[in-house]
């Protein structure tokens, strides 16, 4: 289990990795929380629900980082664990995500860079060997 | 010159041919100078899959676009669009695109006139300093002061500025230099989501984060003494200038249409060389309910700035005992958007849907569009700098309306990458560098700062050069920042 930057010129590039397409997205959604705050340092005191389903494995990976974001904003917390189940339906992907974490607090959490939305650039679900990876770059 | 597998020309000073290739329907356009287009052209030679030379020429390839896909010189690569990319489409045959909007919906820039000079700034400096880091609401998921409702929320998505004017939150005269007159038509909240609104109860009035920034500027230059006296902008006063977007409610505009359109692109088989490029006809019933939002979404930006207005008249008359009349709105540009605009083609009047991601209206002479005070010598165009440079303010111009749509550059533009940036400098550093040009920063945190770092950014001054030379737009004058507010 890992998650990863890579540079883009405007934006921030993340990438998680994991045993399974759910771990990468686990993986991604830490990357991006790290991205606006110290995100690692939230305790898992409240939990969230996401539900998710899309066409292509691609586009469920930015509906579930976007569902992610706007839950943060809307509720002011910060997440630092994920739980992912993915499952192939007739004719789409349907993703069901648990978030935990904490109420934002500047003092503990930092304030790093807002992130606006997952976006579809560089965007890229696949299979590294025997590792699944996700990528995509966040607007901020 | 052959780059990669581009074919470039200068076919006039800083303006560059994209030859079209079999897939595009209309060649590239990109105005810059040798110092841009190296940088343009390492990226493709360096096999970077992903650089905005691409990018002109994908939005080159989608159906409907009129004349060119255009870039300006604060080009660098963006989501499916260049960022500086415009793009106009015809309304009956084309699309519109989600990377020709992005996420931060008519993210803009206003510049506000005072009585001060830089004297009386500085005798205060400190003092306004913090009262505007104080009363304005900025950095992560800052809230106002303005809490609405959603049936609030749909007021300010049908009638944008003129929503936070008669909450108190702004001035009736400003309502005529606000581009658009801060309110698009064709803004329905139907098309805007329950949770895009939900998340803008509280965020009307607040600045965000990243690259958005107030600043307390000294006119330090007049390059036009005619035009800088009908702006109202003498050397040495003190003025504000303020960039923010729609917030969050844009952002979920945003992620909820990116997958409408993906859908959409589907649907209507169009062909397209980038995800990021996912469109609908303009026609169609997704087309229209995108743009119905989309110009919700620009209504909402419209209000906001003219919120965080009132709070920077509300801080001048604490510190400085300054009338809030008396501090004048000059003018309130957008970036970031679509719109439906009427320009000459082939010598006839047509209708596009006009897409400007990082670029902004700067229309000439004589158009309706210009509030009537300026309408003789065309629109400002406010160009920001970087908190340690300077900015700039333009005007229209007929040049710019025969080529690029009266489009002209936002910004100075990156270089660097944000991760490059937070190696090469330190927030703490950049603080202190610019404290020693007599500029004092407030920010919520050193990584935004270290960013948003001068030396992240093209030279501004290059990027006005080449749109002062080419006559998209000609210089008025020149601000340096005194007092930064980061978000």
């Amino acid at each position: 289990m890992v998650y990863k930057y890579f540079d883009h010129q405007a934006d921030v590039g993340i990438i998680g990795e994991g045993s399974s397409n759910a771990v990468a997205f686990q993986e991604a959604a830490k990357a991006m929380f790290n991205v606006m705050y110290d995100a690692d340092k939230a305790r898992a005191l409240q939990t969230i629900t996401i539900k998710a389903r899309a066409e292509k494995i691609d586009e469920l990976f930015v509906e579930w980082l976007n569902k992610l974001l706007a839950q943060a904003d809307l509720k002011r917390l910060v997440f630092s664990q994920f739980k992912v189940q993915i499952e192939q339906k007739t004719g789409y992907l349907a993703l069901t995500g648990i978030a935990k974490g904490e109420f934002y607090n500047e003092k503990k959490h930092g304030s790093k860079t807002e992130v606006k939305a997952a976006t579809y650039s560089q965007l890229k679900v696949g299979k590294k060997g025997d590792r699944w990876f996700a990528q995509t770059v966040v607007d901020v | 010159m052959k780059v990669g597998n581009y074919e470039l020309k200068e076919v006039k000073k800083y303006t560059w041919e994209l030859a079209q290739d079999s897939g595009m329907n209309v060649p590239g356009v990109i105005f810059g100078n040798k110092a841009i287009m190296d940088h343009l052209i390492a990226d493709v030679k360096e096999g970077k899959e992903w650089n905005a030379l691409r990018q002109v020429r994908n939005v080159a390839t989608l159906p409907g676009l009129v004349k060119a896909s255009f870039a300006m010189p604060d080009i660098h690569p963006g989501y499916g669009f260049p960022i500086g990319g415009v793009g106009a489409f015809d309304t009956e045959t084309g699309v519109i695109i989600m990377g020709g909007i992005g996420y931060d919906v008519n993210c803009g820039v206003r510049t506000m006139t005072t009585p001060l000079t830089k004297k009386d700034i500085l005798k205060k400096q400190k003092e306004i300093a913090d009262e505007l880091f104080k009363t304005i609401p900025a950095g992560l998921g800052s809230t106002g002061k303005l809490h609405l409702t959603e049936k609030e929320i749909d007021q300010v998505l049908k009638n944008g500025a003129e929503f936070a004017i008669k909450k108190g939150f702004g001035r009736k005269e400003d309502l005529e230099f606000i581009e658009e007159n801060g309110k698009l038509k064709g803004a329905d909240p139907k098309a805007v989501s329950h949770l895009a609104k939900k998340r803008q109860f509280k965020q009307i009035g607040t600045l965000g984060s990243g690259n958005h920034y107030l600043e307390i500027q000294i006119v330090d230059e007049i390059y036009d003494k005619k035009i800088a006296k009908i702006y109202g902008l003498k050397k040495g006063q003190a003025v504000v200038s303020l960039h923010c977007g729609s917030r969050a409610l844009g952002h979920q505009v945003g992620m909820d249409y990116t997958k409408i359109l993906a859908e959409a692109t589907r649907k209507y088989k169009i062909k397209i060389p980038d995800k990021e490029l996912v469109c609908a006809p303009f026609k169609s019933p997704e087309g229209q309910q995108y743009y119905s939002a989309v110009a919700a979404a620009i209504n909402a930006a419209f209000a906001n700035r003219e919120a965080l207005g009132h709070l920077v008249r509300q801080a001048f008359k604490k510190v400085f005992n300054v009338k809030e009349k008396d501090i004048k709105l000059m003018y309130d540009i957008a970036h970031n958007t679509a719109k439906i605009e009427t320009h000459k083609v082939n010598g006839k009047m047509k209708k596009l849907i006009v897409h400007r991601k990082g670029a902004t209206r700067a229309f000439g002479p004589g158009r309706q569009e210009v509030p009537k005070k300026y309408r003789a010598v065309g629109q400002p165009v406010l160009i920001g700098g970087t908190m340690g440079t300077s900015s700039y303010i333009l005007h229209g111009t007929q040049t710019g309306m025969d080529l690029s749509f009266g489009s002209a550059a936002h910004g100075a533009g990156r270089i660097l990458s944000r991760r490059e940036a937070t190696r090469r400098f330190r927030g703490e550093s950049v603080v202190n560098a610019l404290s020693r040009k007599g500029i004092m920063i407030r920010g919520h945190g050193w990584k935004g700062i270290a960013e948003e770092a001068p030396g992240a950014y093209k030279d501004v001054d290059v990027v006005i050069n080449v749109l002062h030379e080419t006559g998209l737009a000609k210089k008025v004058a020149r601000v340096k920042p005194l007092v930064v507010i980061k978000g």
